[in-house]
């Protein structure tokens, strides 16, 4: 039988042939979960009589949401995060280290295996070839207690990327153009998979965006080949080990195939106040904004902030907004400090906050106040989602914040990239 | 039980139904329970009444996995939700909490109807509108879970997981 990655992944760590439609319960090989959904699974696993945790080593509480804390309510549930960790023997990721799915990439995600994560997010990992999927606190409590939980074998729906990108369009474009097309709800209980040259020659960070953004289109997984990059990724985390090729078969059965030609693609915005509702930058017209924002489990990465550092390099933001800037981890933050990346930000008006997942979640370091607009590079605008149920959020890529923070309103950033992208 | 229905649209997310910014009232979920649906159905925690229904249309619970979504639903009283259709984290959610999700017709369904749920036979009954909708039994191991009273009472029963 010819497989999609998610059979052949669930297939592995069931220990049988399994194929699309069928339920099986596999092997967790790391389970996690952040300071807002972490206090809810630890009440569960407690609920559920479970005092001890399957493997401590590779189970993770990520203080990202809310770090450092801005309320006492949300210290309390820091402490008490910590003393489970302490109890148990399981790990905590404190303040300052970073967001959950960057941090994760870094250190932990293995291909081919099956990771299960308190935060829908979770989903980043697939750019490394791993099943790995947000669920709520329940589904991670089991994860954690019994080391294990149960699917229903995604169908694929295959996506194929064809040609070399544009200059002014990277990963994120793709991912919004595909979100745009297929719909929010268009890959609801399904693996979206990724395949074609584009996608072989696209750089892990670039990776890491489309899986992170597969769930705002409803996606259980967002699978990428495990390959040179991946090889090369996991090199430079210290975890050449770690590796594993993994492909899908030839003749793997698919629901559907979707086919971009990356030439076609232009950068790309979602509008309010859903991620499907997708514009060129061509169609965006004039949108004033007052804050710019970049970081994020979808952007926060090195490379990233390069891109917007190339555009800002001796330029100043617009006096009229603000540019608020999160790199995605430690590592991410001490790496753009020593190549100087931080300073052009910084020279250039920005704003850097603590690694951590920062204004995204409407709770800290740049919520949104009435009427005010937002471009940020994050995965979702839901309503209200940064603050105010009467602010706007707009979606798009670090280049288009970079350039939108010198103009003060949505900006095509392709007239700043004349040398081609970095 | 009959209850009454209460209508949200399309693509109401979980930040929809308990923004990101109460987290810090996530630890104290009668608090929390409060804010449910604050913009969408403004005043929606005064009015419910215990048994009522949630009734949506398509992608229902898209967006972050905070299972607190599902908490506030049930703490309002909510016996059911109901929709065209879910996303995936939030249904897996709601039988995790022994809250049943109905993918049906909902556009039968007006605000203030007053609805009956027969899950084992596969319909609502609108007794306001004397009309049945029917549903697709539910996938196995979601009844299962939802028989065993939610997942930490299937843990507790079978001490594993059991698929069906």
């Amino acid at each position: 039988m010819s497989m999609t990655l998610s059979e052949k992944i669930l297939s592995e760590q069931a220990g049988k042939k399994l194929q699309a439609g069928e339920i099986t319960v596999v092997g967790v090989d790391l389970a996690y979960a952040q300071d807002g959904t972490g206090p809810l699974a630890v009440r569960k696993l407690l609920e559920m009589g479970l005092s001890k945790v399957h493997r401590p080593q590779r189970t993770i509480f990520f203080f990202d949401h809310a770090a450092p804390s801005p309320r006492f309510e949300l210290s309390n549930d820091h402490v008490f995060l910590r003393e489970f960790a302490e109890k148990t023997g399981s790990q905590v990721s404190d303040v300052g280290l970073g967001i959950s799915h960057q941090v994760v990439a870094e250190k932990f995600v293995r291909p081919g295996t099956v990771v299960v994560g308190a935060d829908s997010h979770t989903c980043t990992g697939g750019a490394l070839g791993a099943f790995a999927t947000g669920v709520g606190s329940t589904d991670a409590a089991v994860a954690m207690g019994l080391g294990k939980a149960w699917f229903r074998v995604p169908e694929t729906i295959r996506v194929l990327v064809e040609g070399p990108l544009p200059v002014g369009v990277y990963g994120k474009d793709v991912i919004l153009h595909l979100i745009g097309r297929i719909g929010a709800a268009g890959a609801t209980y399904k693996a979206l998979e990724f395949g074609g040259e584009t996608v072989a020659g696209l750089e892990m960070a670039g990776r890491m965006t489309m899986a992170n953004m597969s769930v705002e289109a409803g996606a259980k997984v967002g699978l990428f080949p495990s390959d040179e990059v991946t090889r090369a990724w996991l090199t430079r985390m210290g975890r050449e080990g770690d590796f594993k090729k993994l492909d899908p078969d030839p003749g793997a059965s698919y629901e559907r195939t979707v086919e971009i030609r990356a030439k076609e693609l232009k950068p790309t915005i979602a509008c309010p106040h859903q991620v499907d509702n997708t514009k060129t930058i061509d169609e965006i017209g004039e949108v004033r904004v007052h804050q710019v924002y970049l970081g994020t489990s979808c952007n926060g990465r090195l490379e990233d902030l390069h891109i917007a550092a190339q555009i800002l390099k001796g330029k100043r933001i617009h006096p009229k907004i603000r540019m608020i800037v999160t790199p995605g981890s430690h590592l991410v933050y001490r790496e753009a400090l020593r190549d100087g990346t931080v300073e052009v930000l910084v020279d250039a008006g920005a704003v850097m906050m603590t690694p951590g997942c920062g204004a995204c979640v409407g709770l800290h370091e740049g919520v949104l106040g009435d009427g005010e607009v937002c471009l940020a590079t994050q995965p979702r605008n839901f309503q209200g989602r940064m603050g105010s149920s009467k602010s706007f959020i707009y979606l798009g890529s670090p280049a288009v914040a970079a350039a939108t923070a010198i103009e003060g309103k949505i900006a095509d950033p392709r007239k700043y990239l004349e040398g081609g992208n970095r | 039980m009959k209850g009454k229905a209460w209508k949200v649209g399309d693509g109401i997310s979980t930040d929809h139904i308990i923004p990101g910014r109460y987290i810090y009232l996530r630890s104290n979920l009668p608090e929390l329970a409060k804010h449910i649906l604050e913009y969408e159905k403004p005043g929606l925690t005064e009015k419910v009444s215990q048994g009522d229904f949630l009734v949506a249309g398509h992608n229902l619970g898209l967006g972050s996995s905070r299972e607190h979504a599902v908490l506030v639903i049930k703490m309002n009283g909510f016996q059911a939700v109901l929709a065209k259709s879910f996303a995936r984290i939030f249904y897996r959610n709601c039988f995790n909490n022994g809250l049943p999700a109905i993918i049906c017709d909902t556009d039968r369904i007006q605000e203030g109807d007053e609805l009956e749920l027969f899950i084992d036979q596969g319909k609502v009954v609108n007794t306001t509108r004397n009309t049945t909708i029917g549903f697709q039994a539910l996938p196995p191991m979601m009844e299962r879970i939802l028989k065993d009273g939610g997942l930490v009472e299937h843990i507790k029963k079978n001490h594993d997981l059991v698929t069906v």
